[in-house]
């Protein structure tokens, strides 16, 4: 590529490549302007799905406690401290000096989703961890019952500041995706974990997953395609093409599948229901993997931060 | 607050007199011993650097236009179809950290390793800093960025040691144009203005202040420029906004996606079936 | 500029900042052009033809400094008749000697008069100051014989004031130029004719009682074989405009290392010796008195030339250098002809020369034709390589482009190659003298690490161990080692001699061993001792004045308490010329020197560059001689007629006026004479690794139809010794590329950012390739011309390695002073990578054949 831009007077010159037929712009030679972030997919996109697995879990395991599903109770009990075991190993093994994860809790920082996250998860893993032990052992059943609460207060929590954590950045396809994605976030991790419920329980105990399932995969599509339309023809383009559109959109397809499957078939047939559970497993994965891309690309593409300011400060003016 | 608090400082790159020497670059990564960071003969003009990151402090961007020529005292007429000695323009520009006023990386660092300093500078704590990676998507600018093989997150000090002695900046001291000017912010401001409008004056419309403005989306620069034409052509962000600004916001639709959670699952558990 | 010298460049863009207007001529856009108000891109090997139009347009036009040209100048002296120009005979002057490819000057000196030069080839005047019969010219050159009838020195030439006379200079410079036109510019340079005027008019609007104009240059004006022409005419333009000796005004050179003006004022060069003394050529029967008598002037103060000489003699050898010895005269080596660089070269090659010291030099990269370096270096006996790290010259006998070829093979190659570490100049006490003739001292911070040593340490103990060696030797030839004084002393752990001591031996003393303050101080008798006259005065009273440092703000803007400047710590030369006839500044803005008659004596910012007391109306008594001889009104107070020369009469081996020829290689020819190119440019004897290119208008001349020019960046540093080697720099600009315009880029199918193959007829490299609008083609002679723009600091040693520019030069050289034409030759460029190891002899090889190139070719007069 020639590195000669043409720039005629104050209207900024022809991108290399428009994303949109008409947006013209100016870029220093086609590269990106923010930095995409240096978190390893399987870690981060990990963690968001993990962290939201567990956290409705959690509420979905205090449920069962109280309406006496106890296979339900042990499997959400269990599979939310499995879930946030791993993603906690995800995050360690993100950062650039493992050995300095307790600097984490150095401060207490409103400003910053990650400090306030590490917080809450050094709360709610506990919580947790004592939640499914107690109920794997059979054990100690009066703090459990605690840890359940606690887990459970907390839970929705942990699968709704993620979103902010993403979005809390200068990536225009998370940025402007804020209102939003908290309710993506905790639709999908409702998917998760009514996907597991319904892998994990029988059929009979496994209502509420179903439902919870059925709920959360609307909220979730509903929620991200708001979010999409919202962001437009630029910044919402990620979600709709390329790999991580496409990942977008399989996950929906997925969701739907897994969400009406599991509700229907699911009732009577557990391999219906453990096939749709892991549909939905796999479809609340999929659509965090693709957040996760779909903001690696838009820290990628200059047009994607220059438009819109450009726009902003051209209405201003 | 402490009485001898030092006046803020900062920098005013000053580009139409920047002759592209990049002993910018070289003096800050000697004072700093910051490392070598690749042999890539990139095509892009005269730029081998790319842009700032963990290893690279200062960044010197060439961009090379066909243009009318628009320097001062110029007595050039019109350029014509096909004349084409008069129509270049190189425009070269020392990019550095901005040390934003609401800066996002030091509001976004869990840690607390991103600080700002009493010269109001943010600097990162490298004994302290995790390498969670979080402000690198937070900055507005692509400033600050993990050091492979390190961990960490590293970006420019604006020399805070340097400071403490008072001393300037390596890269300050060693720009022989004196495009890059230190000191007390307001007072570069004042100085900027100043040479804005002699520029204006002279006929030079394209060029503008960056960063300058207390009212912009990060609270104005601790390192702001002179530019000779629109910001993303140097590669830098129109009208960059701290994200942090959105936060309360963000905090307000977690905590109702989270209650909105909780009171789903309570409801799919209400109903007959015990 | 900007990209040369960064930091000296904040002084233009403070001009700027001023108001100043920065015009760029060069080839190509550059760091320095984008900073600059006007950029004329041009041919390169065109700027005589700039240059000498520009001085067509100050004569027609009536732009001249009127009364400084008549009062300062040599314009109203009157010529011989049988003097001839360029215009009468098609592109030559009088005199020529096409067998010999030499002139015989003296149909261009003075009617009346025949004046020594002041720099150049002072020996030329030799025979006929010594009215010797016998000897031998310049270069191997034919001798000239006396002219009769001419009176030698003293007394003055035949004038005309009105300067109208048809033979006086200015006629005749008028004359010489009148075909320069704008139209010419165009044709010959590629230059718009109204850019070109543009430029005149910025130039003339900005040359006048109160306000000057400054020109600076480096090698792109230099590296041709009319180089020393180019400085020329600037002069003469400068001269006519009134600007030399000026404030704001003159010529700068910029010079390429930190300190080679100080290798030039101490030299490292053949032909000098220190404070610009020539080295004596090969006479017969030639004694200190004949020496003298050949060389000086009669007036001006090269007529000291005795006082001078002898001094530095008395510091070479000390006792044994008396009026009985002839002051050790004969100790000195004598010239047979040119000893320049590339003769070394070729002595190398044919086993003459038998060693060789590369003190920080690396011809294998540095040098033009790097083959022909890595030859010479392949046939000696021993090579001394001194350097930070193991540059191409140290190594080149195994991993050399000819080891890659198969040209040389490492085990027959017989050369002894020794590397010693050079010391940095943090680690060494010493003084850098810059462009600008001053003299700045420098403190080791620290002692070399390791075996590093500094280049005093290791001369200073060299000349110890073999003085020691020869100790008790009865041989005469032992005498000259034997009998030099080298009694400095040493400091610290490893015996570093003391740098201050030779500084104070090069200021020299008196018979009491006092240190002396003024050249004028310098006796011919034996009483003085001076290491070089014109740094006389840089330890006066035992002070080191080159590390003073008195901040700028506590002295005036000429600033002369900071470092030391010669001569006689003068910041501008020549700087009489700032006044009238009468003494008064030409105005008050540019006042810088002027006479007070109340003390009767020359004042102002800085230190006159005149006889402190000589009145402007002081005119010379009969006989009077060297500076006696000076009047008031004469400025040029090292020229033999007081006055600047805008033609020289003698001094150049090349014509008295400068004139447009074509560089060795060109595509085309030369519009304005049939005489082609300089017809006494030297051109090396046929080797076959220097064949030249077809001459223009000839068959296979367009083989190679481009224009190669090489150039520095920033961000290294000539032969790539100082930055090759270290990543900061090396990541900055990591590879060898070409820059190369999108029109010749199509043309050729270059690839931007991928790679390049360049071709001469001696060699083929290989380059990334730049595509970029700032190589400019330009229209000659009704074609496009692409130039291809090469840098050329790669070597294939360091952190950051490739090809070097330089294995495409070839040898043709400017016949004053032996510098190679690497700024203008001609190529062709390909896409994609060179062919490595035999298969790149097969290329050059093609494409020899296909140029049907011989040993003849390019060779003609």
């Amino acid at each position: 590529m020639n590195g000669s831009k043409v720039s005629m007077g104050r209207r900024g010159g022809r991108g290399e490549r428009a994303m949109v037929p008409d947006a013209s712009f100016s870029s220093y030679y086609g590269r990106p302007v923010i930095k995409e972030p240096s978190w390893q997919e399987p870690d981060i996109a990990g963690y968001l799905y993990l962290g939201g697995l567990a956290g409705a879990s959690s509420a979905i395991a205090l449920g069962a406690q109280l309406t006496r599903r106890p296979a339900l109770e042990r499997a959400s009990k269990i599979g939310a401290l499995a879930a946030i075991g791993a993603g906690m190993v995800g995050l360690l093994h993100d950062l650039g000096r493992p050995a300095r994860f307790v600097n984490m809790l150095r401060v207490f920082k409103p400003t910053s989703p990650m400090n306030m996250g590490s917080w809450l998860l050094s709360a709610y893993g506990p919580a947790a961890g004592v939640s499914a032990l107690t109920a794997a052992t059979g054990r100690f059943r009066r703090i459990g019952g605690v840890a359940t609460a606690g887990a459970a207060a907390l839970g929705p929590l942990v699968a709704s500041y993620t979103a902010a954590l993403i979005c809390d950045t200068a990536v225009p396809s998370w940025h402007e995706g804020f209102r939003e994605m908290p309710f993506v976030f905790v639709g999908s991790a409702a998917t998760a974990a009514g996907g597991l419920g319904m892998v994990a329980a029988p059929t009979h105990e496994a209502g509420p997953a179903r439902r919870a399932a059925l709920l959360g995969g609307a909220l979730e599509v509903g929620a991200a395609r708001l979010m999409e339309r919202r962001m437009g023809d630029l910044i919402g383009k990620p979600y709709r093409e390329g790999g991580s559109g496409q990942k977008m959109r399989i996950g929906e397809a997925l969701t739907a599948v897994g969400a009406v499957c599991g509700a229907t078939l699911g009732r009577r047939s557990r391999v219906a229901a453990v096939v749709s559970g892991a549909a939905l497993l796999t479809s609340s994965a999929l659509t965090r993997v693709a957040i996760f891309e779909a903001g690696v690309a838009s820290a990628r593409e200059p047009a994607h931060t220059v438009v819109p300011q450009r726009e902003r400060l051209g209405a201003r003016q | 607050m402490a009485t001898n608090q030092p006046p803020r400082m900062g920098f005013f790159t000053d580009t139409s007199v920047c002759i592209g020497c990049k002993a910018c670059e070289v003096a800050c990564k000697e004072w700093n011993q910051v490392p070598e960071d690749g042999l890539n003969f990139t095509g892009m003009s005269y730029d081998n650097t790319q842009g700032l990151s963990a290893d690279s402090w200062r960044h010197v961007a060439f961009i090379e236009q066909t243009k009318l020529s628009m320097h001062p005292g110029s007595t050039h007429p019109e350029s014509t179809e096909g004349t084409r000695p008069d129509e270049l323009r190189w425009l070269m520009s020392s990019d550095v950290c901005k040390h934003c006023t609401h800066a996002a990386c030091l509001d976004v660092c869990p840690t607390g390793a991103l600080f700002r300093t009493e010269f109001g500078t943010v600097v990162v704590q490298d004994d302290v800093c995790n390498g969670c990676g979080y402000c690198i998507p937070a900055c507005p600018y692509g400033v600050i960025d993990i050091r492979p093989d390190d961990g960490r997150a590293w970006k420019c000090t604006m020399c805070y040691d340097r400071l403490q002695v008072g001393m300037e900046p390596a890269c300050a001291k060693a720009c022989p144009t004196d495009s890059i000017q230190f000191g007390d912010l307001d007072e570069l401001r004042e100085r900027a203005d100043t040479r804005l409008a002699t520029l204006h004056d002279a006929g030079v419309s394209d060029a503008r202040l960056y960063g300058h403005d207390p009212a912009d989306g990060v609270g104005g620069d601790g390192a702001f420029f002179l530019l000779l034409d629109e910001p993303e052509v140097y590669g830098l962000p129109p009208d960059p906004v701290v994200t942090t600004r959105d936060l309360p916001a963000m905090w307000r639709c977690v905590c109702a996606a989270a209650a909105t959670l909780a009171v789903g699952i309570a409801a799919v558990f209400g109903g007959r079936h015990r | 500029m900007a990209e040369c010298h960064p930091v000296g460049f904040q002084w233009v863009m403070e001009a700027k900042a001023r108001g100043a207007t920065l015009i760029h001529v060069d080839p190509r856009f550059t760091r320095t052009s984008a900073l600059a108000d006007i950029h004329v891109p041009l041919r390169a090997g065109s700027d005589i033809a700039f240059l000498g139009a520009i001085v067509n347009y100050v004569l027609t036009e009536e732009k001249y400094f009127k009364e400084y040209v008549t009062a300062y100048t040599n314009a109203p002296v009157i010529l011989r008749e049988e003097f001839r120009d360029t215009e009468d005979l098609d592109g030559v002057f009088s005199g020529l000697d096409s067998e010999n490819r030499s002139y015989d000057f003296h149909s261009w000196q003075y009617e009346g008069v025949e004046v020594q030069a002041s720099a150049g080839q002072r020996d030329l005047e030799y025979e006929d100051r010594t009215k010797a019969t016998e000897g031998r010219h310049e270069s191997g050159r034919g001798e000239s014989t006396g002219s009769g009838g001419s009176r030698l020195g003293g007394g003055e030439p035949e004038r005309d004031e009105t300067l109208q006379h048809p033979r006086c200079v200015f006629q005749v410079l008028r004359r010489h130029f009148s075909r320069y036109t704008p139209e010419m510019v165009e044709q010959v340079c590629g230059v718009p004719r109204d850019l070109f005027t543009k430029v005149c008019e910025a130039i003339t609007r900005n040359s006048n009682r109160d306000h000057t104009t400054a020109f600076v240059y480096a090698v792109g004006w230099t590296q041709h074989t009319v180089g020393v022409q180019y400085i020329r005419t600037a002069a003469i333009l400068q001269l006519l405009l009134g600007n030399i000796g000026r404030p704001g005004g003159g010529i700068m050179a910029l010079r390429g290392h930190a300190s080679i003006q100080g290798s030039t004022d101490i030299p490292t060069l053949f032909n000098i010796l220190p404070g610009y003394i020539p080295m004596p050529h090969a006479h017969t029967a030639e004694d200190l008195d004949a020496f003298i008598q050949g060389e000086s002037a009669d007036k001006g103060y090269w007529g000291e030339l005795r006082s001078y000489f002898v001094s530095l003699l008395k510091s070479y050898w000390g006792a044994a250098a008396t009026p009985e010895s002839d002051f050790c005269f004969d100790y000195l080596p004598r010239l047979t002809g040119s000893h320049s660089t590339y003769e070394t070269v070729r002595a190398q090659q044919d086993g003459h020369c038998k060693g060789y010291f590369l003190l920080g030099e690396n011809p294998a990269v540095g040098s033009a034709n790097n083959k022909e370096q890595r030859l010479g270096m392949a046939n000696l006996d021993w090579l001394v390589v001194r350097d930070f790290s193991l540059i191409e010259s140290a190594t080149w006998w195994k991993d050399g482009p000819e080891i890659e070829t198969g040209e040389l093979r490492t085990e027959e190659i017989n050369t002894e190659v020794f590397f010693f570490p050079a010391a940095a100049h943090t680690e060494k006490n010493g003084s850098f003298t810059n462009t600008q003739r001053m003299l700045q001292w420098h403190h080791a911070a620290v002692e070399p690490s390791g075996d590093a040593r500094s280049e005093l340490w290791f001369m200073y103990h060299l000349g110890r161990i073999i003085k020691a060696k020869l100790a008790g030797s009865t041989d005469e030839i032992d005498r000259p080692l034997l009998d030099l004084t080298w009694d400095y002393p040493v400091e610290g752990s490893i015996d570093e001699p003391s740098a201050e001591a030779v500084l104070a031996e090069i200021n020299g003393w008196d018979g009491d061993g006092q240190p002396l303050s003024s050249y004028e101080q310098l006796h011919g008798d034996g009483s003085t001792a001076c290491g070089c006259w014109i740094y006389c005065g840089v330890y006066s009273e035992g002070v080191n004045q080159a590390s003073r440092r008195k901040p700028a703000l506590e002295q005036n803007w000429v600033a002369n308490e900071w470092g030391w400047a010669w001569p006689a710590n003068r910041r501008l030369l020549y700087n009489r010329a700032s006044a009238d006839p009468d003494g008064k500044p030409w105005s008050d803005r540019k006042a810088y020197v002027w006479w007070d008659d109340e003390q009767a004596m020359w004042t102002g910012h800085d230190t006159p560059d005149f006889a402190a007391t000589k009145s402007p109306w002081h005119r010379p008594p009969p006989g009077a001689r060297a500076a006696e001889a000076l009047s008031g009104v004469d400025p040029f107070v090292m020229q033999d007629d007081g006055k600047a020369w805008l033609y020289v009469p003698v001094g150049l081996t090349d014509g008295p006026l400068p004139t447009h020829y074509e560089p060795q290689e060109s595509p085309f020819t030369n519009p304005l004479y049939s005489q082609q190119r300089n017809p006494v440019r030297q051109v090396m004897p046929p080797r076959k690794h220097n064949f030249y290119h077809p001459s223009a208008g000839t068959n296979g001349n367009d083989v190679f139809p481009y224009v190669a020019t090489t150039y520095r960046l920033t961000e290294h540093h000539t032969a790539g010794g100082m930055t090759r080697f270290l990543p900061y720099l090396s990541e900055l600009q990591p590879e060898m590329f070409c820059e190369v315009s999108p029109e010749l880029a199509a043309e050729r199918g270059l690839e931007h950012n991928g790679w390049a193959t360049i071709v001469t007829a001696r060699s083929a490299i290989e380059a990334r390739v730049l595509v970029t609008d700032r190589m400019t083609p330009l229209v000659v002679q009704g074609r496009t011309l692409q130039q291809v723009g090469l840098p050329y600091h790669w070597g294939r040693n360091g952190y950051s390695v490739g090809d070097s520019a330089n294995e495409l030069a070839h040898l043709s050289l400017d016949p004053n002073v032996h510098i190679q034409e690497v700024k203008a030759f001609t190529v062709d460029i390909r896409p994609g990578r060179r062919p490595q190891g035999p298969a790149l002899v097969r290329l050059v090889r093609d494409y020899r054949e296909r140029a049907g190139i011989t040993d003849e070719t390019g060779t003609e007069i």
